[in-house]
């Protein structure tokens, strides 16, 4: 039974690893983009319980959450609606595949001589600051009296959570709320996506009052009487 | 401790043999008798109009990109809503306080471009 | 030494009983449903199979696998057989960071000479009591979508396709709602296990010195929008009544599964009613107490252990009762009303809510 329990993460990092390559690979050689959009959900999973296993349990949740449950939702919804039929005639290799398997061939490299040397590994920003772990209050007996039940503060094991809150809340608050900032933007973008640009033809023969968005039948009926 | 993650994977397993086990039990105790007008779709009796697709509204886009937002401003604040009981003070409930009005900020922005409407 | 023979057996134990539980859901349920509406509404109900028309789920299972299984023309292959076992997944593999009863301390045994239990090892009513908790009920509900939209896309008609399409948009939506509104309950319990959650519950609020009233989430006036707002988005994840755009809708047919035929169909019903059960289990848990009961401190055996269990069962029955019974009583809202409100009422409710309930521990009041 040890010897199951030791090497099991070792088993299973080598069967979903190369399940997630497997699936990124088919991500390029489908046809039907459908299939590449769930092949690459698979891969998202698999990096997910990659995650698991190295103990990052909140990372592999926001990645099944935000990558799989979100972005792969979008890319679902883009592909399913535009409704591209493979074309059977497309080639599924091109000249530009000996180049592409170079690049990969380079970046595999480069980060083989990275992670090979342990240079990946970087210090804590201030050595001297460890990461303070986080408390709980939890009841207990009165040192002295036996009736009565006193509430000390007490050690939490520190998980990946709250390990990450500590990092994130403390050390590097700065960046977190350039974050937002970020998301901000982005909202932002997301809004000017959907504005639908008119053409000349439209531009001229619409009548002024599709033009403008209007939100009650009050507001249609001035901007139609005002012409 | 990652161990106990094991159980899910089981059930995951389980799930995945308890539907293998129904589709099969239905493939092989139900008829199979084919005609053309069983495997058409369906389009309340009418035959197939129309082949050519409409144009999607593009809100279905902004709402999923919306989401994802929405899913990172959840995300950030899982972290911080475990760690602050433990380290309870005015400046923590600010930052996130700071964090939830700038995206509140564009919250407001999404809402008076009406991208909420007309879903 | 992370687990040995006792804690598999113990495990596959809770696995089949988590499971006998999940699996029953859908029959009984099935019952419930068309009494209960037929309650509502003034008629009798099934009442021929068996009494009280008990044995008619029984009957339904077998209409269902016997009935032929169509596949449409020019439906994909694969993708139209997967899409109903992909709703599945999430549907039984939530409940598993659920507790449903008081954890106690096993008694060591000797059956046929062989010693059980050696030092008495905790028996934790959760079929996995990991770190990340709640997350994984979240991070498992949002691929539920995916049910959803393939089995939309795979069916070859574009009916299927948009409302499968509407529907996804609709769950992630509320999904958004349903995760804020939980973070409030986690600001009051300080870690994202729900074995946590219902230990804070068990303790008691004390008014005026002398009035004591169980913790439970429901009773602290700062969490009731995050009660409300986490039960109606409850309902639009589960696409019930009033928010079951994705299947009943005139102008869409039968929205997502219209293609779908006997158990492929029946499959969807049954993710749908187990997802059902695991949002009443986790109502319960988040905001109802969980597996205690009140005024009762349930000793750690296992005596407490099978009254504790009980009690979480009940209180699962009665919401899924008020499923049921909000189905058959507030009639279907339109699409666009449904999104709207999704997004302008309940999500900024729930940010209030986190707000809120900061802004009270941190004054100490909470």
């Amino acid at each position: 039974m040890d010897a199951i329990a030791s090497n099991a993460p070792l088993v299973v990092f080598i069967v979903i690893g190369t399940i997630a390559v497997a699936a990124s690979f088919l991500v390029v050689m489908m046809r039907n983009p459908v299939h590449s959009a769930l092949f690459l959900l698979l891969t998202f999973l698999c990096v997910a319980v990659l995650f698991v296993i190295k103990a990052a349990e909140f990372v592999a949740a926001v990645q099944v959450l935000v990558y799989a449950g979100g972005i792969m939702v979008l890319f679902l919804f883009v592909v399913m609606l535009i409704n591209v039929r493979h074309l059977p005639d497309e080639k599924m290799t091109t000249s530009y595949t000996l180049g592409g398997i170079g690049v990969g061939v380079a970046i595999f490299v480069l980060f083989f001589a990275v992670v090979r040397t342990g240079a990946y590994h970087d210090e804590a920003p201030n050595a001297a600051k460890k990461l303070t772990t986080v408390r709980e209050q939890v009841l207990t007996q009165h040192p002295t009296d036996p009736n009565k039940l006193v509430r000390k503060w007490r050690a939490k094991d520190n998980r990946n959570a709250e390990a990450i809150g500590m990092a994130l809340y403390r050390d590097y608050l700065v960046p977190f709320e350039v974050a937002s900032l970020f998301l901000l933007v982005a909202m932002i973008g997301a809004i000017v996506i959907g504005k639908r640009e008119l053409s000349a033809l439209e531009e001229e023969t619409a009548p002024d009052y599709m033009l403008e968005r209007v939100e009650t039948e009050k507001e249609v009926k001035d901007l139609v009487n005002a012409n | 401790m990652t161990y106990s993650y094991l159980p899910i994977l089981i059930l995951l397993f389980v799930a995945a043999v308890l539907g293998a086990v129904f589709l099969s039990l239905n493939w092989i105790l139900g008829r199979h008798q084919r005609n053309p007008s069983k495997l058409s779709p369906y389009e309340s009796g009418v035959p197939l109009l129309d082949e050519n697709r409409k144009r999607v509204n593009v809100r279905f886009y902004q709402i999923a990109m919306l989401f994802i937002l929405f899913d990172i401003e959840a995300a950030f604040l899982y972290p911080w809503a475990v760690i602050y009981r433990s380290m309870i003070s005015w400046y923590l409930f600010g930052e996130m306080l700071l964090f939830i009005l700038l995206l509140g900020v564009g919250y407001v922005y999404v809402w008076k471009k009406r991208a909420f409407d007309w879903k | 030494m992370p687990f040995d023979a006792t804690d598999i057996g113990l495990s596959i134990l809770k696995i089949a009983i988590v499971l006998f539980m999940m699996l029953n859901i859908t029959p009984i349920m099935v019952w419930v449903e068309r009494r209960g509406s037929a309650l509502i509404q003034d008629r009798p109900g099934p009442n021929r199979v068996g009494p009280f028309g008990l044995f008619q789920s029984f009957a339904d299972a077998l209409k269902f696998i016997l009935k032929e299984d169509i596949v449409p023309a020019g439906a994909h292959k694969w993708l139209y057989t997967l899409a109903p076992a992909v709703g599945l997944f999430p549907a039984l593999t939530t409940i598993a960071v659920v507790p449903w009863g008081r954890d106690f301390r096993l008694p060591e045994k000797v059956w046929f000479g062989h010693r059980f239990f050696e030092g008495r090892p905790l028996f934790e009513p959760v079929i996995a009591n990991v770190n990340a908790g709640i997350l994984v009920v979240f991070a498992l509900a949002s691929l539920a979508v995916y049910g959803i939209v393939i089995a939309g896309w795979s069916s070859n008609n574009k009916y299927s396709l948009f409302g499968g399409i509407r529907a996804s948009a609709q769950m992630i939506s509320y999904e958004l709602s349903l995760t804020l509104a939980a973070v409030s309950v986690l600001l009051v319990a300080g870690s994202l296990r729900l074995t946590d959650v219902v230990w804070e519950q068990t303790k008691y609020f004390v008014l005026f010195d002398t009035i004591k009233i169980p913790a439970w989430n429901v009773f602290s006036p700062a969490m009731w929008i995050a009660f409300i707002v986490f039960s109606v988005s409850a309902f639009a994840e589960t696409n019930r009544l009033p928010f079951d755009f994705a299947e009943a809708e005139a102008e869409l047919v039968a929205g997502y599964h219209t293609e779908y035929s006997s158990m492929k169909f029946a499959l969807f019903f049954m993710a749908e009613y187990m997802a059902m059960g695991t949002m009443s289990a986790l109502v319960v848990t988040l905001f109802l107490g969980g597996w205690d009961i009140p005024w009762y401190n349930e000793p750690p055996t296992w005596q407490g252990f099978v009254l504790s269990a009980l009690f979480f069962l009940v209180k699962v029955s009665v919401l899924l009762f008020v499923f049921v019974w909000v189905r058959w009583t507030i009639p279907r809202l339109k699409y666009d009303l449904l999104m709207k409100i999704g997004w302008k009422v309940f999500l900024p409710l729930a940010i209030l809510n986190i707000v809120i309930v900061a802004a009270f521990i941190a004054a100490g009041w909470l």
